[in-house]
């Protein structure tokens, strides 16, 4: 065991990487704009800096730990430097704090409170360029940026994409696409991710709660809510409940007093999509022909296999994803229900910001219609309930409506990396004792491994699976298969890590601890489901002899 | 969209180099040298085939002011603005050269592509200042009256 000396008081580290580490540890919780443990490091932020014992100032983060070291993390050298670096980034920051979307969870203007710094003494001599608005899942205001690199870092390092780097140099620096681009121009994926590092508003989530309330006061419009898995394990978090609760309930009573018309649940088209999706697996595999299958519920990875790797993008499900799923069957419903005279619109309220470039693609549509209107992330519909003066906390909740508001728990886990597959998996072998589910959650699907590798026995053949969260490590498995360096017969892809519990469009603040508990959360709700298999559902099944019948292809499957 | 000249080139000084990351600079400085400009369409085109995002690529070629994506013209003159030289009135150098080719800060080369116009920092030729360079050729102790001079006769040549 080595030892260092922090604020005079003894600390034992062992491996970790930085000084850093090691002083979180410790408990000193120094702030950074620019450290994320999952990323490289860059040591570009400055505010994690500390003074040793012969007064030289260093960046913690980029410091690797040595034995018998000396430091102190908050002297009155440190206080001016910190303060000091927290004036300078403010000096060229839009400082329109009141109006800014990032209002309430910007870093920077956190740490300019707890440092004290009162008062601005430069002028912002920083050219304003215009906002980009060109995608249709994030917003990008350069004005705001801080040049920590974060979202440089995620979208390269995590994501495998690189849409933004630095440019220019010097007081012309910036982050931007190749050439100025716009982001509709460039490769992104609409994840998000970069949104979810930001420490400024620099990229934030295109919002389209306005049209929504618009048609929330419209008598003439019936207006549908469904609501994704990995939103209820979410929303709380604003209004102080316990991370990781399921708030499906209370999220429903609220979204009824907003003036929705009916509240469903996405996780019955989840159950759709698990029997469509095994349908078709089984079917290629009796034919032994476009395998691998590839999961198509992430429209990030979706668009990422299209953009990076579009001769395996034949190998991904014409199943469309659930929330597209559900809305054809609401409109379809619709259409068969002409005495309504109201225009029906889909509102999905999802934890996704690419789900909002997915409702835009042709193949999401039906009979020139969009399958769904709008998508709401789970940090928009926070606002709402805010905006509407409610309090998620003081709601006592209310069911989801019916017909459409039953699912499995092998639906609710779709918030998480492998849980697609562990329903497919479960539909597949089409037992559902509690033996035979232990044994299905044991054979490797479920953790936080990058990749994960197994094998299960369909009839008499041994199928090959492997389930992948995050895009670089999508990217890197799809580069081998190509190679023919490795086989598989099904992949489920999460574009972010961990799956939708961490998606683009939840709520901020959010680290480690509470990814955990979201996904203990999806866990919890599959556990104290009545209904295990996607079949085993019996709303799923009515479906199959009535709205569904000769219209599976048409409403369940994409379009081309 | 180039003609396919311009990749079958980009194509051999790759393999010249090696379709490596680290290779990116010597690649683009040659690309640059055959074109006196580096064409965004093979800056895109580089980048892909040494296997580094176009963003990335664009953060090299923009941080060094050498790389340039807008075509120059047969001349390029740099008129040198360091300490040395601004104190000997290199800026009057300048201003002659903007009005005798009608170019600015913005426009820094002549519609019939025979001048480019930029600013240097210094040329690390400060015994001869003011000075200016015209491609490789070094032009020392300007004054506003020879560097007309310098320009018609070039003029004449082309």
């Amino acid at each position: 065991m080595k030892y260092m000396t922090i604020n005079n008081r003894k600390v034992a580290f062992d491996d970790e990487k930085n000084v850093l580490s090691v002083l979180r540890k410790a408990g000193i919780n120094l702030p950074t704009f620019c450290y994320h443990s999952e990323l490289s490091t860059y040591g570009a932020c400055r505010m994690c800096v500390v003074e040793d014992d012969r007064g030289r100032i260093f960046a913690s983060c980029s410091e690797t730990p040595r034995d018998g070291m000396v430091i102190y993390t908050n002297t009155p050298k440190l206080q001016h430097h910190r303060k000091m670096i927290i004036e300078l980034l403010l000096a060229s920051h839009c400082r329109d704090c009141t109006t800014c979307h990032a209002n309430g969870t910007c870093e920077l203007r956190q740490l300019a409170l707890q440092l004290g710094v009162s008062y601005v003494r430069f002028k912002n001599y920083k050219e304003q360029v215009p906002i980009d608005e060109t995608s249709p899942s994030i917003v990008i205001d350069q004005n705001k940026c801080i040049l920590c690199g974060d979202c440089v870092r995620t979208c390269e390092e995590i994501q495998g994409i690189g849409v933004f780097d630095f440019a220019y140099r010097g007081s012309k620096m910036k982050v931007t696409p190749a050439f100025n681009r716009k982001m509709s121009e460039t490769d992104c994926v609409g994840c998000g991710q970069c949104r979810l590092v930001c420490p400024t508003g620099a990229i934030t989530i295109k919002t389209n709660f306005r049209p929504v309330w618009e048609a929330l006061a419209d008598k003439n419009t019936r207006v549908v809510a469904q609501i994704a898995p990995a939103v209820r394990v979410a929303i709380g978090d604003k209004f102080g409940l316990e991370k990781g609760r399921n708030a499906i309930g209370k999220l429903s009573a609220a979204l009824r007093m907003m003036g929705f018309d009916e509240v469903y649940d996405t996780n019955l088209g989840a159950d759709i999509t698990v029997i469509e999706e095994a349908k078709e697996f089984v079917e290629r595999l009796e034919k032994n022909e476009n395998l691998p299958l590839f999961t198509s519920c992430c429209p990030g990875w979706v668009k990422f296999c299209e953009n990076k790797h579009p001769e395996m993008a034949k190998h991904i499900s014409t199943c469309r994803s659930p929330q597209s799923m559900f809305g054809a069957i609401i409109k379809e419903e619709a259409r068969c229900n002409p005495k309504d005279e109201r225009k029906t619109m889909v509102v999905s309220i999802m934890p996704c910001t690419a789900k909002k470039g997915e409702i835009l693609r042709p193949e999401h549509y039906d009979d020139g219609e969009p399958v769904v209107d709008y998508v709401l992330t789970t940090s928009e519909v926070s606002r709402m309930i805010k905006e509407a003066g409610m309090d998620l906390s003081q709601i006592t909740p209310e069911a989801l409506d019916m017909p459409f508001g039953i699912a499995s728990g092998a639906a609710a886990i779709f918030g998480v990396t492998g849980g697609v597959t562990e329903a497919v998996i479960r539909h597949v072998v089409g037992d559902s004792t509690s033996a035979t589910l232990a044994d299905i959650s044991n054979i490797g699907v479920r953790g936080t491994a990058q990749v994960k590798e197994f094998e299960v026995t369909v009839g008499d053949r041994d199928v090959k699976i492997a389930v992948v969260h995050g895009l670089k490590a999508a990217d890197e498995l799809l580069t081998k298969m190509e190679k023919g360096e490795v086989y598989y017969d099904f992949v489920e892809v999460m574009a972010c890590k961990r799956g939708c519990i961490a998606g683009g469009g939840q709520p901020l603040p959010f680290g480690p601890r509470t990814k955990n508990a979201r996904y203990k959360g999806l866990y919890k709700i599959d556990s104290k489901s009545q209904i295990k298999i996607s079949q085993d559902n019996p709303i799923v099944m009515n479906m199959y002899d009535t709205i569904l019948k000769g219209k599976e292809h048409k409403l369940l499957h994409n379009q081309k | 969209m180039l003609d396919k000249s311009y990749y079958e080139k980009a194509d051999e000084i790759i393999a010249q180099h090696g379709a490596e990351q680290k290779a990116l600079i010597p690649i683009i400085q040659d690309i640059q040298n055959e074109y006196r400009y580096l064409p965004p369409e093979l800056l895109s085109y580089v980048a892909g085939k040494i296997g580094i995002s176009e963003a990335k690529a664009f953060s090299v070629a923009t941080f060094y002011e050498n790389f340039s994506f807008d075509p120059k013209g047969k001349y390029v003159i740099k008129v040198c603005d360091g300490t040395a030289c601004h104190v000997r009135n290199s800026l009057s150098v300048l201003d002659r050269l903007y009005t005798e080719l009608g170019l600015s800060k913005d426009k820094v080369t002549t519609d019939d592509m025979l001048f480019t116009l930029e600013t240097v920092s210094c040329l690390g030729a400060c015994g001869l200042a003011p000075v200016m360079m015209i491609n490789e050729d070094v032009y020392p102790a300007m004054t506003p009256d020879k560097a007309a001079e310098v320009i018609r006769k070039l003029r004449e040549e082309a």
